[in-house]
């Protein structure tokens, strides 16, 4: 019984336009398992869940379900949940202002005459099977946001769903919920349903799965029984490095701190905490230097950032610029301070689409100059074709609108953006995130030149050779908490895995 | 022969390029559909063009034709267009109570005006101040459309659907439910004629408001920010904009445009039914920016566009007038005209026309290989 696969998926091959998210992977699913799915943004995660349920339609591969022999394709959402494939997703999607039982059964009957009391009385039962604490007329949106996630699982349950994918269900439930849902998921695997589980927290995994695939850069890295696999390692298969060969590598890098230990801080701060829910953190930094926020994705590291620039709401702790107090309400007080932030969700936080490369550098200078002083034409041109050279970004004129360049070529505009305003606290949150290799070194040498020139400089990556090539100090988070702080000589791959996997970093 | 050959493909290459160029342009199609609407003209009515030199009954010249009552009638509407144009561009929805809005304002001019008609008959200078508290009352319901937009995240067209519905009642009870008629030289030369002056006196209301509008475009970043807000809000949160204070201003400015047009609209017959008065000229508005080739979906706008587009409808308007259709029918014939310049601007049929067309152009091509 607890050997029989309930899915598998044979070299599935999935590519973009100028990106191969799906090399060549397998994965299994077996009946009454709770399987983690790990891997770093870009490792294609979302991708192979997509073709799963039938949003991306694969370009090869094999998909056997119920050890039949006879691939199935799954051409739609729809048809995933008609053979038994049910997902629920981080954000929820159900209709908040319909009650529990009309969206336990919306969707699901095309018959045109119902019995809403029939209806009722059937998802009462739902209900209660699960332990679900929600009542049918309910309406959704009454019912808190772990309720809800267990709603929509209930309706995944109801439907037979012999493959349940959660994605990222605990991201926005508190500790008391997440209890709650990893109840429910253990029932649920009691009764022979596979669950395939995407979170980012270690703990979890920890606690409530059995297996794990790891994925890294649209590659298979592989598949462990949890008992197997030790927290460390399993955060050196997520970032890609044996540990035994980590130890040995050396530091190509290293940045002298000593004589910055008695310079003022640039920036400093304590115990500052924001409405994104991070944990009170200090952190500072001196002129010239490149500190780095290290740690899985969802650990914290961008919030605390944006907390510092004001784009999270900050809800306690103070904040000192160059020794004095000062109260940072919005983005455009750290700007003035002298700060610059480079988000880490290019698309949807960084560029202006629509507006020109031009437009999109001068922006946060003209802002800051003011609204009643525009820059003119040949002057915005000026910056714009300054910029352009010394970036080296790759554009046919500064007048095309920023949504037709590439990647890396966009993100450089918007470091051109930044560095316009000649910071004296740059912020760089993934900036190397999607972007070419070439691109990639050039932004890392740009930020050691700048620190070199004086700009402190705040520098977040996923890959952490990245990290060490660029960083002088390395602030390491896990679980939305600052659990170490490493320099010079501690900063090495298997160190700073090891104080993300938590235990060793206290035996120092 | 050859090189003949490859020259004139040369040259078709080169106009080619060109035309496409054109066409490319952002203004082609606002151009084009108000050229369309002359050439109509050219051919069933080529007196819509002529101009001429009149002496009315009180004696004063004035210009008249089919093209200076295009001119003088769109004045309103080109005003609110540029309202409609910022708003559209940063909250990414349209204001449907300007009508309604520019019934309060009318109403709140001609009852203070009507009020002491002696004391206004004997200086135009004395309108001034009603004029500004037409405006003001404008912009505070702007104001009120802006906040529930930018503060309460109401969606623009439900925001402003209250004032769309409650604006001529409240039209109404400001005149105590009359129409009031005021008789005032100065009113009367803001609405017609300024004596010795041969132009309409809207006209330059109108040119005075795109004036403005657009040196505050080149002067302060209105544009930049609007549209910033408009095309990634988040982004412009993260650059130090407050998205927020610019949909506020937006309505605010509308207001101010909301208020001028009022007073044309007013000063043209001296009196104001508060039903009848602007009636669906929000539609038009909207139209007008949609016209000009702005998404309304929000973000990149182009003010020209929008006041092209202004003058294409009422252009469209007077020829369907010049055409002795009669006015009852009017909106229908608007209508069937508006379907056609909304389609051809329409991403489908741009799509569907580019495909044909170098389907077309590769038809042709072999001849001219066969020969090469």
């Amino acid at each position: 019984m607890q050997d029989t696969t309930v899915l598998s998926m044979r070299g599935i091959c999935k590519a973009f336009p100028g990106v191969r998210a799906l090399q060549d992977v397998d994965f299994t699913l077996r009946k009454g398992e709770i399987h983690a799915l790990m891997g770093e943004n870009g490792a294609g995660k979302s991708t192979l869940i997509k073709v799963l349920t039938g949003v991306y339609a694969k370009d090869a591969g094999e998909i056997f379900m119920d050890e039949i022999d006879k691939p199935i394709s799954i051409k739609s959402p729809q048809e995933a949940l008609n053979i038994g494939i049910s997902t629920v997703y981080q954000e929820i999607t159900l209709c908040p202002n319909l009650t529990v039982a009309e969206n336990m059964f919306i969707g699901r009957s095309k018959d045109f005459f119902i019995s809403w009391s029939a209806r009722n009385k059937r998802t009462k039962e739902i209900l209660e099977n699960l332990g679900i604490p929600a009542s049918p007329r309910q309406q959704l949106s009454n019912c808190s946001i772990a309720v809800q996630q267990m709603v929509a699982i209930a309706r995944a349950v109801d439907m037979e769903c012999k493959i349940l994918i959660l994605d990222e269900p605990t991201s926005s439930l508190d500790e008391n919920e997440v209890q709650k849902l990893f109840r429910l998921m253990r029932d649920l695997k009691a009764r022979g349903v596979g669950i395939l589980f995407v979170t980012h927290f270690l703990d979890q995994v920890y606690e409530v799965c059995d297996r794990i695939t790891v994925l890294r850069n649209g590659e298979l890295v592989g598949a462990y029984e949890i008992k197997d696999l030790p927290k460390v390692d399993l955060v050196s298969k997520i970032m890609g490095k044996e540990l035994d060969v980590l130890a040995n590598i050396e530091k190509t890098h290293v940045q002298e701190s000593l004589d910055r230990e008695d310079k003022p801080p640039v920036v400093q701060v304590e115990n500052l905490s924001s409405v994104s829910g991070i944990q009170p953190f200090d952190f500072s930094t001196t002129q010239g230097e490149v500190t780095g926020f290290s740690g899985l994705l969802g650990s914290g590291r961008s919030e605390c950032v944006r907390a510092i620039f004001g784009a999270d709401r900050i809800t306690g702790g103070k904040i000192k610029v160059k020794g004095k107090s000062v109260k940072i309400r919005k983005p455009k007080d750290a700007m003035k301070l002298g700060m610059g932030y480079l988000p880490e969700d290019r698309k949807n936080d960084g560029i202006v689409a629509d507006l020109s490369v031009r437009e999109n550098i001068i922006l946060a200078l003209q802002i800051m100059k003011g609204f009643f002083r525009p820059f003119s034409r040949s002057q915005a041109e000026a910056f714009a074709d300054e910029y352009i050279k010394l970036l080296n970004i790759k554009t046919a004129s500064s007048n095309v609108p920023i949504g037709s360049l590439s990647g890396g070529n966009q993100q450089k505009v918007i470091l051109a953006r930044w560095l316009l305003t000649h910071p004296d606290y740059l912020i760089l949150d993934e900036p190397t995130r999607g972007i070419d290799v070439g691109t990639k070194s050039e932004i890392q040498k740009l930020v050691l030149k700048l620190a070199s020139e004086g700009m402190s400089i705040t520098f977040i990556s996923s890959e952490i050779e990245e990290m060490l090539r660029t960083c002088s100090r390395l602030i390491v988070m896990r679980d939305r908490k600052v659990v170490g702080e490493l320099k010079d000589d501690e900063m090495t791959q298997g160190r700073i895995m090891q104080t993300i996997a938590g235990g060793a970093a206290k035996n120092e | 022969m050859n090189r003949e050959i490859t020259n004139t493909k040369d040259n078709k290459a080169a106009f080619g390029s060109m035309l496409k160029k054109i066409v490319r342009m952002n203004l082609f199609i606002p151009i084009a559909c108000l050229a369309a609407v002359f050439v109509f003209n050219a051919f069933t009515n080529p007196d819509f063009f002529s101009i001429v030199y009149k002496v009315n009954s009180n004696g004063d010249g004035l210009l008249a034709g089919n093209l200076i009552s295009v001119l003088n009638n769109a004045s309103e509407l080109v005003i609110l267009a540029i309202g409609m144009t910022f708003i559209t561009s940063a909250s990414r929805g349209q204001d449907i109570s300007v009508g309604a809005c520019i019934a309060i304002a009318g109403a709140v001019i001609l009852a203070v005006v009507a009020d002491n008609m002696a004391y206004y008959q004997e200086s135009g200078i004395r309108l001034i101040p009603v004029v500004l508290l037409g405006c003001l009352v404008a912009m505070a319901f702007g104001a009120f459309n802006g906040t529930l937009v930018a503060v309460f995240n109401v969606q623009p067209m439900i925001a402003t659907l209250i004032l769309f519905t409650a604006g001529r009642p409240i039209s109404s009870w400001i005149t105590g439910g009359l129409s009031p008629r005021v008789n005032v030289p100065a009113l009367n030369a803001v609405g017609n004629v300024i004596p010795g002056m041969p132009i309409p006196t809207p006209i330059f209301f109108a040119v005075g408001c795109m004036l403005i509008a657009f040196l505050a475009l080149k002067f302060t970043n209105i544009g930049l920010y609007t549209q910033t807000v408009g095309i990634n809000e988040k982004s412009a949160k993260l650059i130090g904009l407050n998205p927020k204070m610019i949909k506020f201003i937006t309505f605010v400015i509308m207001g101010v445009c909301v208020g001028i047009a009022a007073f044309l609209k007013v000063s043209r017959v001296g009196s104001i039914q508060y039903n009848y008065i602007a009636k669906d000229i929000e539609m038009d508005a909207i139209l007008a920016v949609a016209l000009g080739g702005n998404a309304l979906s929000g973000g990149k706008f182009s003010l020209a566009g929008s006041i092209i587009g202004a003058y294409t409808i009422q252009a469209l308007t007077t020829t369907l007038l010049a055409n002795s259709v009669p006015s009852d029918a009017l909106p229908a014939y608007k209508a069937v005209v508006i379907i056609i310049l909304v389609a051809i601007q329409a991403p489908v049929v741009k799509e569907f026309a580019r495909r044909n067309w170098s389907a077309f152009r590769r038809r042709r091509e072999p001849s001219g290989k066969v020969v090469s």
